[in-house]
C-alpha cells in the first residue's frame, strides 16, 4: 500500500507502542530542557537586557509576547502537517499528534492575544486595537477553536480527527489571505501599528536579542515536550483496547499519565 | 471522455448500448432540477432568511436613531453583515438530509465526479436562498438610507462575495455533516475564512460611499471567487467522502 | 443465443481483504470473486461484519488491507463508479419527493436501463400507485420496494445489497429473488447480505459466512 513510500524509521515510530516509549523516554529530557531555556532566557530579558530608551520596562513582555507568537504559527503549520499526513496515509499517530497540537496552538495563540492586549495599553493607551497583527492572531485563534470544536463534535475519534485535518488544512490555505486582507484593510482605515519588531525600521539590540531566541527556542522544546506528552495519552485511550495498553496497565504498577497543559 | 469510458467499459456497455447513457451535463441538470422541486416544495422555508433580514435592517434605526446621515454612513456594512449572518441558518443543512436519507451515498457511487455535483449543489443552494436576499436590497437600502450610488456596487459586490460564501460554507457544511451538532460550530469555522472576503466587499462599498476606487477589491473578489470554483468543490467532496464513512 | 465473449476477469473479486476498526479486526482475510451471472450471499450474525464488508467493497469505508478489483483493475473511483448500484438500509431518497422525481435525478446521474423508466420500475415492483406519492408516505416495506426500482432502473451491472429482505413480506422476498435472477441472466451479478433467516432462492448461489 501507500504506506511503504515512508521511510522505514516513521514506520517504526508510526506504531503506537513503539512511539508511546520512544516518546515516554525523551519527554522529560525536552522538558528539563525547556525549564532550563526558559530560566535562562527570562534572567537574560527580564535582569541582564537594558531597558527600552522610549519604553522603559514595558517591552520587556515581548520576551513572552514573541515567542508565543512565533509558536502560533509554527504549531498550526505542524498541525496541518500531521494533518495532510493523516488524510493522505491514513497514519493513525499523525491524526492524534494533528489534534493534539490544536490545544496547545490555541493557548499559545491567547498567550499572543491576552500579552498583546497588556503591552497595549501603556503603549496604545488601549486593551485592544485593530491591528493588522492582532487582528490576524485573533483569526488565528478562531481557525484553532473551529479545529478542536469540529473534531469534538464526532462520536467517531478517527472521523473527527480527520475532518478537524481537512479544516486545517483548508486554514493553511486562509491564513495568508487573511494576513494579506487584514493589511489592506489596515492601511485603508489608518490603523496605528507599531512596529518595533519590523527589523527593516528599528534594529533590536544584541542585549535583547540573545533573551528573545532562547526563549523562542525554550516554547519550542516546551511544545515538542508537550506533543509527546498529549500524543502518548491520545494514543493510551485510541488504543484502551489493545495488548500492549493492557500489558502496560497491568505489568507495571500503573503510571498515571496526567495530560499537561 | 466519451470514447475512454466506452473503452475502459467496453462489453458493459455493448450489452446495455440501448440505455440513456449518463453524461456529466445531464446530471447537473438533474440535481438543479431535483433541488428546484424540493425548494419550491419549501417555499415557505426560503422567505425566512429574508424575513429575518428584514427584521434585523429594521431593528439598527431604532438602536441607533433615524438620523439619515449616520444610517447612510454605517448602511453598506451593515447590510453586508446581515446577508452573511442570513445566509448561516440555510449553509448548515446544506448536506444533512442528503447524508440522514442515503442520497449522499448514491453520489458517491455515481459515474459522475462528485466535486462536479457539490459545485452544482452550491449553485441551486446559491439561487435558491441568497439570490432572494440580493433582490430585495434596494428595500432594504432604503429602510437603512443607502446613497442611491452605492446601491449598483452593494449589488455587484454581493453577487461576487455571497458565491465566494457559499463556496467556502459548503466545504464546511460538508465538514459538519456527520458531525453530531453543529449550528453554532459552522458559524466558528466560517468566520475565518469570511473575514477577507468581507474585509474586500466592505473596501468596495466603502470606496463607492466616498468616491473613492473600488475596481481594485472587486477584483480581488472576482479573483477569489475563481479560485474557490476550482478548489472548493475539491475540498467539498473530500469533506463528503469523511461524511459518508462510518 | 447472442451471448457475449464471457469477459476474462470476474466483475468483482477480493483478495485477503480484510478490515479492521480501531485495529480490532471485523472481518477477514477474505477471498471470493463475483463472475457475471453469479450470486455471493453474505451470512453471519448481528455484528459479523456483512455491511461493512459491502460498504468496504462501495469505496464507502476506507480499504483495510487486501486488493478488491472490478473488471480486473484495481478499485478506484473509475472502475468502480457507474458499475456498482448500492441498496443499504437507508432508501437513498429525499422524503419530501416522490419516487418518481428521486428516480428521474438518480437516472440523471447513473443513467438509465435500456426500455425502463421510473413508471415500468415501479410498476415491476408493484408499487405503482405510489409513484407519484412524496416518499414520506410510503410504508417502510414500500420504501424498500422504491428502492428495488432504482436497482432495476439504473445501469450498473454489480449489485451491492445490504439486507434487501428487511421488512418485506412474503411475495416482496419472492419479488427480490426474482429481481436477482434476472439480473444474473442478462449478466450481472449480485452480493447480497441476510443474516440467514431467509431461504434464497438460488441453490447455486455461493456462500460467504462471516463469523463474529
Amino acid at each position: 500500500m501507500s504506506r511503504s513510500y515512508l521511510p522505514h524509521w516513521m514506520h517504526w515510530l508510526g506504531s503506537p507502542p513503539n512511539f508511546y516509549r520512544f516518546a515516554g523516554t525523551l519527554r522529560p529530557w525536552l522538558m528539563a530542557l525547556a525549564l532550563a531555556s526558559a530560566a535562562i532566557g527570562l534572567y537574560g530579558g527580564l535582569v541582564l537586557a537594558p531597558p527600552d530608551y522610549q519604553q522603559g520596562d514595558a517591552y520587556r513582555i515581548i520576551f513572552i509576547h514573541v515567542p508565543s507568537a512565533w509558536m502560533s504559527l509554527f504549531i498550526y503549520a505542524t498541525m496541518a502537517v500531521a494533518g495532510l499526513i493523516a488524510l493522505v496515509w491514513r497514519v493513525k499517530l499523525a491524526e492524534v499528534i494533528a489534534m493534539e497540537c490544536a490545544p496547545t496552538g490555541a493557548a499559545f495563540t491567547f498567550i499572543t492575544l491576552a500579552t498583546g492586549s497588556l503591552w497595549g495599553k501603556p503603549m496604545w493607551g488601549t486593551w485592544w486595537t485593530w491591528d493588522a497583527r492582532l487582528t490576524s492572531e485573533l483569526v488565528l485563534l478562531f481557525l484553532y477553536l473551529g479545529v478542536i470544536g469540529l473534531c469534538n463534535a464526532f462520536e467517531d475519534r478517527r472521523r473527527g480527527a480527520r475532518a478537524a485535518s481537512l479544516l486545517a488544512l483548508v486554514g493553511i490555505v486562509n491564513l495568508p489571505i487573511v494576513h494579506y486582507s487584514v493589511q489592506w484593510w489596515n492601511t485603508l482605515h489608518q490603523g496605528t501599528t507599531v512596529d518595533f519588531l519590523d527589523p527593516a525600521r528599528s534594529s533590536i539590540a544584541a542585549p535583547m536579542l540573545w533573551p528573545l531566541l532562547v526563549m523562542a527556542l525554550a516554547t519550542h522544546l516546551y511544545f515538542f515536550a508537550s506533543i509527546l506528552g498529549r500524543a502518548r495519552t491520545g494514543l493510551l485511550s485510541l488504543e484502551s483496547g489493545k495488548q500492549w495498553v493492557r500489558t502496560l496497565v497491568d505489568g507495571q504498577p500503573a503510571p498515571t499519565m496526567e495530560a499537561p497543559t | 471522455m466519451d470514447s475512454t469510458a466506452q473503452s475502459m467499459t467496453g462489453d458493459r456497455i455493448a450489452c446495455r448500448a440501448t440505455g440513456v447513457r449518463a453524461n456529466a451535463a445531464g446530471a447537473c441538470i438533474a440535481l438543479l432540477r431535483r433541488d428546484f422541486v424540493l425548494a419550491w416544495r419549501r417555499r415557505g422555508e426560503l422567505f425566512l432568511p429574508l424575513l429575518y433580514a428584514v427584521i434585523v435592517t429594521a431593528l439598527f434605526p431604532f438602536a441607533l436613531g433615524p438620523d439619515p446621515e449616520l444610517l447612510a454612513r454605517i448602511a453598506g456594512g451593515v447590510l453586508l453583515v446581515i446577508v452573511v449572518l442570513a445566509m448561516l441558518p440555510a449553509l448548515e443543512s446544506m448536506f444533512r438530509a442528503d447524508l440522514d436519507d442515503g442520497t449522499l451515498e448514491q453520489w458517491l457511487l455515481a459515474p459522475q465526479p462528485l466535486a462536479l455535483l457539490a459545485l452544482t449543489r452550491v449553485i441551486a443552494h446559491w439561487l435558491t436562498t441568497v439570490l432572494p436576499l440580493i433582490i430585495v436590497m434596494p428595500l432594504l437600502g432604503a429602510l437603512m438610507n443607502l446613497p442611491v450610488k452605492v446601491l449598483p456596487v452593494l449589488i455587484v459586490t454581493l453577487l461576487l462575495a455571497t458565491p465566494l460564501l457559499v463556496l467556502l460554507g459548503a466545504v464546511l457544511s460538508a465538514l459538519a455533516a456527520g458531525a453530531r451538532r453543529s449550528g453554532i460550530l459552522l458559524a466558528l469555522m466560517l468566520l475565518p475564512l469570511a473575514v477577507p472576503v468581507v474585509i474586500f466587499a466592505a473596501g468596495a462599498i466603502a470606496g463607492a460611499q466616498s468616491g473613492m476606487p473600488y475596481i481594485a477589491p472587486l477584483t480581488w473578489l472576482a479573483a477569489a471567487l475563481v479560485m474557490a470554483i476550482v478548489l472548493a468543490p475539491l475540498a467539498c467532496a473530500a469533506a463528503l467522502r469523511i461524511a459518508v464513512e462510518s | 443465443m447472442t451471448t457475449p465473449p464471457a469477459p476474462a476477469a470476474p466483475l468483482l473479486s477480493a483478495h485477503r481483504l480484510a478490515f479492521s476498526r480501531n485495529d480490532e479486526p471485523v472481518f477477514g482475510p477474505l477471498d471470493f470473486s463475483l463472475g457475471s451471472g453469479e450470486t455471493v450471499l453474505v451470512e453471519g450474525d448481528n455484528g459479523s461484519g456483512k455491511t461493512t464488508l459491502l460498504r468496504v467493497l462501495a469505496g464507502m469505508l476506507p480499504p483495510g488491507t487486501g486488493e478488491i478489483h472490478f473488471h480486473g483493475e484495481p478499485a478506484s473511483r473509475d472502475s468502480r463508479n457507474g458499475r456498482v448500484l448500492w441498496l443499504g438500509h437507508r432508501a437513498g431518497m429525499n422524503e419530501a419527493l416522490s419516487a418518481r422525481e428521486n428516480l428521474g435525478f438518480l437516472a440523471g446521474l447513473y443513467g438509465a436501463r435500456g426500455g425502463m423508466t421510473a413508471a415500468t420500475a415501479m410498476e415491476r415492483v408493484g408499487i405503482a400507485a405510489w409513484i407519484d406519492e412524496p416518499v414520506r408516505t410510503l410504508s417502510a416495506g414500500q420504501k424498500k420496494r422504491a428502492g428495488l426500482a432504482r436497482l432495476l432502473l439504473l445501469q450498473g451491472d454489480i449489485w451491492l445489497l445490504d439486507e434487501p429482505y428487511a421488512n418485506l413480506d412474503r411475495r416482496g422476498i419472492g419479488l427480490v429473488n426474482a429481481l436477482i435472477a434476472e439480473h444474473c441472466a442478462s449478466g450481472g451479478g449480485a452480493l447480497v447480505t441476510s443474516h440467514g433467516a431467509v431461504r434464497f432462492a438460488d441453490p447455486r448461489a455461493r456462500h460467504i459466512r462471516l463469523d463474529a
